[in-house]
């Protein structure tokens, strides 16, 4: 096991490379110049070409490339071109909005969904079996930030519950940081909610119909007991994989809300820093947000042996 | 004799829309304690829907209408789901047919024995677990501490049977219903397992009801023989009296189409040039590699066989013995890893592709299950002209072919417009067989073909290819973990055991005089000796 998780650590090193200089050469082939983005409309040429050598970005492309990853082998990302900041000061500042809303999205998540499929399963056909899975599809087809402005407006507008947008810290209490999380998360989470009640109710009916199922009843246990002692630990691997790939499909997810609930959070980060073609920090972000998804798997993968015993590494 | 279970014209009705109403009808049996009564029938009978009526499992859909079934004098169709529960894993207990999937992968064995105490008793947990050690011993389970840590994929078939026998007997039930309990194990741990039932029953006087489709279980163990046909009881009494007088037509056809032990006697085909070779013919997987320790599988070694013109081989075996991984090789559905397989004496063993697709008409290959192997989307004609077709025929030439071979095994050319699932699964199989035969073959191979079939349509299968066999003169390499069924149709018997050939010749011979010890002990665990009769004779 221990062996399995270092090998799967290695493993996340060429990944890492692979992907730090797909962006960095993405980035650099299309048709983006910051330096006369930040010259601004009015610069002559000249003014350009100053800031362009004063960025780096003059010199040969392999150059850069090898300055930007000897730098990163140091902890040093470099210094934002647009916020004047260094990125790793930035990125850190702006982890905990995001961290919070996704921890609290797939927490709605799972806690509404899984009950919400079990049900469906265990009254299949039944009018609730229909209408979690009527919501579900309609969960899938509506783009977030429709649904987003739809509770702003139920929510925030007309009963006047909860804040329209920003985003209150941890730190500055809890009620005011609940307050400030319910609408994005809920907002966000509705897809996941969507997408797992499927998966469980699909889960708990197959395993529902396995032989064991039966043998369990013969022993003389209860519905409830067959469900919580052998339908569930049966049914957990597939929807652990779901909720790992939820975390996945997240982190888009997590742009448009903190656009449309102005969240200061790595989403809006990403886009501030994609509008002012800010190199170094676009390419932070994504290795950031690469690194997270490896481990997601990483951690998934580790989940399965403990769901079930037949899975060893 | 005290009946622990007496049911008495029980009728189970069946949803609207299927093939008949009834799924059981007017039956009628008695269990005493201490007894084993077997309900013998083939699928569709009845047997399965009267076991689960007991026991209050059936589906939703389908429901006891009529009758009374009464368990230590206490009537169950009208007891309520709690006392329903309360009954069931206490005082009648069941075993099912396939011990892996009756068991929860994610459970220990012992959490699993210990969940019926948990239910139904307020035993302690050490006490639960003192108890489940003892059960667990008493069906003689090797290392019983370590079987309870374990989790049934650590355990091979006959042990998994063996615990969920241990489940089922723990509070010691009055009644044991047993659902084919043997028929997904190989035949020596069949044996073993009938034993422990017989056993168990003598030492603690349990009832048993035994539902089986294999007279020779039932010669075996049963003291009664109940024989079920669709829905209906058409004869009970002692088993020596059911298996050796039947009364009924039905009985009797049965019985006679059990395959005998003793093979007949067949014209030797020395003369006959061989068709079909394999020399040192060898497979292996291996797992792991770069960082893992490597486990390197034999699923087959050094192998030689040879099929004469007109000739059935078979080859026998246990699960895990290798027979299907040479058949499969032998059609070149996987690729051996050394070693020689020749058709005429051209070597293919290591053909590529392009080279071995004109070799691929003149070996055709019949599979186990014929509900899976035939597209269900297909109709007969598109499945019978493909290969035909591919290899360059006309498709009004491969039809009419397709017409002939339907009326050479029995169906008729309406077939052709027809969907496999409109098909029984004998009529499957024969369609199967005429799709093998479509390219004009010179080696069959026939892959636990008769396996999934009810034992009357078994003989009939089993007449075809012996037919097709003798007509086509074909090579005719027969895979089967059944001894009776080798017996009545090979000319020469191979017998594997875990991936070599321990014993090869005369089915005649080896019959009389096995010489091999695994060979005695194969025939020794098959059961019901002397019943049976002979299909090709």
């Amino acid at each position: 096991m221990l062996s399995y998780i270092a090998r799967r650590l290695v493993q996340t090193v060429p990944v890492m490379l692979i992907v730090a200089v797909f962006v960095f050469l993405m980035l650099r082939i299309g048709p983006n110049d910051p330096a006369s983005i930040l010259a601004g409309d009015n610069a002559n040429a000249e003014q350009v070409a100053a800031i362009r050598q004063n960025l780096g970005l003059d010199r040969p492309l392999l150059s850069q490339l090898f300055v930007w990853l000897g730098a990163i082998l140091t902890g040093d990302f470099g210094e934002s071109f647009f916020f004047k900041k260094q990125v790793s000061a930035l990125i850190l500042d702006r982890l905990e909005p995001t961290f919070m809303l996704a921890l609290c999205t797939i927490v709605l998540a799972v806690v509404v969904a899984v009950p919400l499929g079990v049900i469906a399963a265990m009254r299949r056909g039944s009018l609730i079996d229909r209408l979690v899975m009527g919501f579900s599809v309609m969960g899938f087809s509506v783009p977030v930030f429709v649904i987003g402005y739809a509770l702003i407006y139920v929510f925030a507008i007309k009963l006047n519950w909860l804040p329209v947008q920003g985003y209150s810290r941890l730190a500055d209490g809890l009620p005011a940081f609940l307050r400030s999380i319910a609408l994005p998360s809920m907002t966000l989470a509705i897809i996941y909610v969507a997408l797992l009640a499927r998966m469980t109710r699909t889960s708990v009916l197959e395993v529902l119909g396995e032989d064991y199922i039966r043998t369990a009843y013969s022993r003389g246990l209860t519905p409830l007991q067959v469900l919580v002692r052998h339908a569930l630990p049966n049914a957990a691997v597939p929807i652990v994989t779901v909720i790992g790939l939820g975390v996945a499909l997240l982190i888009g997810g997590v742009v448009v809300t903190e656009s449309v609930f102005a969240i200061p959070g790595l989403g809006r980060l990403t886009v501030d820093a994609v509008l002012a073609r800010d190199f170094p920090t676009i390419q932070a972000i994504i290795l950031l947000f690469s690194f997270v998804y490896v481990m997601v798997n990483l951690v998934i993968d580790i989940a399965y042996t403990f769901f079930d015993p037949r899975i060893r590494y | 004799m005290a009946d622990v279970l007496a049911v008495d014209r029980l009728t189970v009705a069946l949803p609207p829309g299927s093939d008949r109403d009834h799924a059981v009808e007017d039956v009628s049996l008695k269990v005493g304690a201490g007894e084993i009564v077997c309900v013998v029938g083939e699928s569709g009978s009845g047997k399965s829907v009267t076991a689960f009526t007991v026991m209050g499992l059936l589906p939703r859909e389908v429901k006891p209408v009529g009758g009374s079934i009464l368990l230590e004098g206490e009537e169950l169709l009208s007891a309520t789901p709690r006392r329903m529960r309360e009954l069931r894993g206490a005082r009648m207990a069941m075993i099912f047919q396939e011990p892996m999937t009756a068991l929860n992968p994610v459970k220990t064995i012992g959490d699993q024995i210990e969940e019926t105490l948990t239910v139904h008793t307020n035993m302690s947990s050490a006490e639960r677990r003192a108890r489940a050690l003892e059960t667990v011993e008493a069906v003689h389970l090797p290392d019983p501490q370590r079987i309870l840590n374990a989790y049934p994929h650590q355990l091979s078939g006959g042990q998994r049977q063996r615990a969920m026998i241990a489940g089922a007997l723990v509070l010691d039930p009055a009644l044991l219903i047993a659902d084919e309990p043997t028929t997904a194990l190989d035949v020596t741990t069949q044996a073993q397992i009938l034993k422990l039932v017989a056993e168990l029953r003598a030492r603690r006087g349990t009832g048993v009801l035994f539902i089986t489709h294999d007279f020779g279980v039932v010669a075996e163990i049963a003291h009664r023989v109940v024989v079920m046909q669709k829905g209906r009881v058409v004869e009970q009494g002692p088993a020596d009296d059911v298996l050796n007088r039947p009364q009924h037509s039905y009985t009797q056809m049965l019985i006679g189409a059990v395959p005998s032990l003793t093979p007949p006697a067949r014209a030797p085909l020395d003369a006959s040039p061989v068709v079909l070779q394999t020399k040192n013919l060898c497979k292996t997987y291996a797992s792991g590699g770069l960082f893992q320790k490597k486990h390197v599988t034999r699923a087959a070694q050094n192998v030689t066989i040879d099929v004469r013109r007109g000739e059935t081989v078979g080859i026998v075996g246990e699960s895990g013995s290798g027979k299907s991984t040479v058949a499969r090789c032998v059609a070149r559905l996987i690729d051996p890893t050394s070693g020689e397989i020749a058709i005429d004496g051209v070597d293919y063993a290591k053909a590529s592709e392009r080279v071995l697709r004109p070799q691929r008409k003149r070996m055709q290959i019949v599979f186990q299950d014929p509900y899976r192997s035939l597209n269900p989307r297909r109709t007969v004609a598109r499945s019978l002209i493909e290969a035909p077709v591919n290899f360059g025929m006309g498709e009004q030439a491969a039809l009419s072919r397709a017409r002939d071979l339907l009326a050479l095994v029995g169906l008729s050319p309406s077939a052709l417009d027809r969907y496999p699932h409109q098909f029984s699964g004998g009529q499957r199989q024969r369609i199967c067989i005429a799709r093998a035969l479509m390219v004009e073959p010179e080696v069959l191979i026939a892959d636990e073909a008769v396996s999934a079939l009810d034992v009357s349509v078994q003989a009939q299968v089993l007449k075809l290819l012996d037919d097709v066999r003798a007509r086509f003169h074909l090579a005719l390499l027969f895979i089967t973990h059944d001894l009776r069924v080798a017996a009545q149709i090979c000319d020469r018997i191979v017998v594997m055991q875990k991936g070599t050939v321990v014993e090869q010749g005369a089915t005649a011979e080896i019959f009389a005089a096995p010489q091999h010890p695994y060979t005695k002990a194969l025939f020794a665990a098959a059961p019901g000796k002397h019943i049976g009769s002979k299909v090709t004779a």
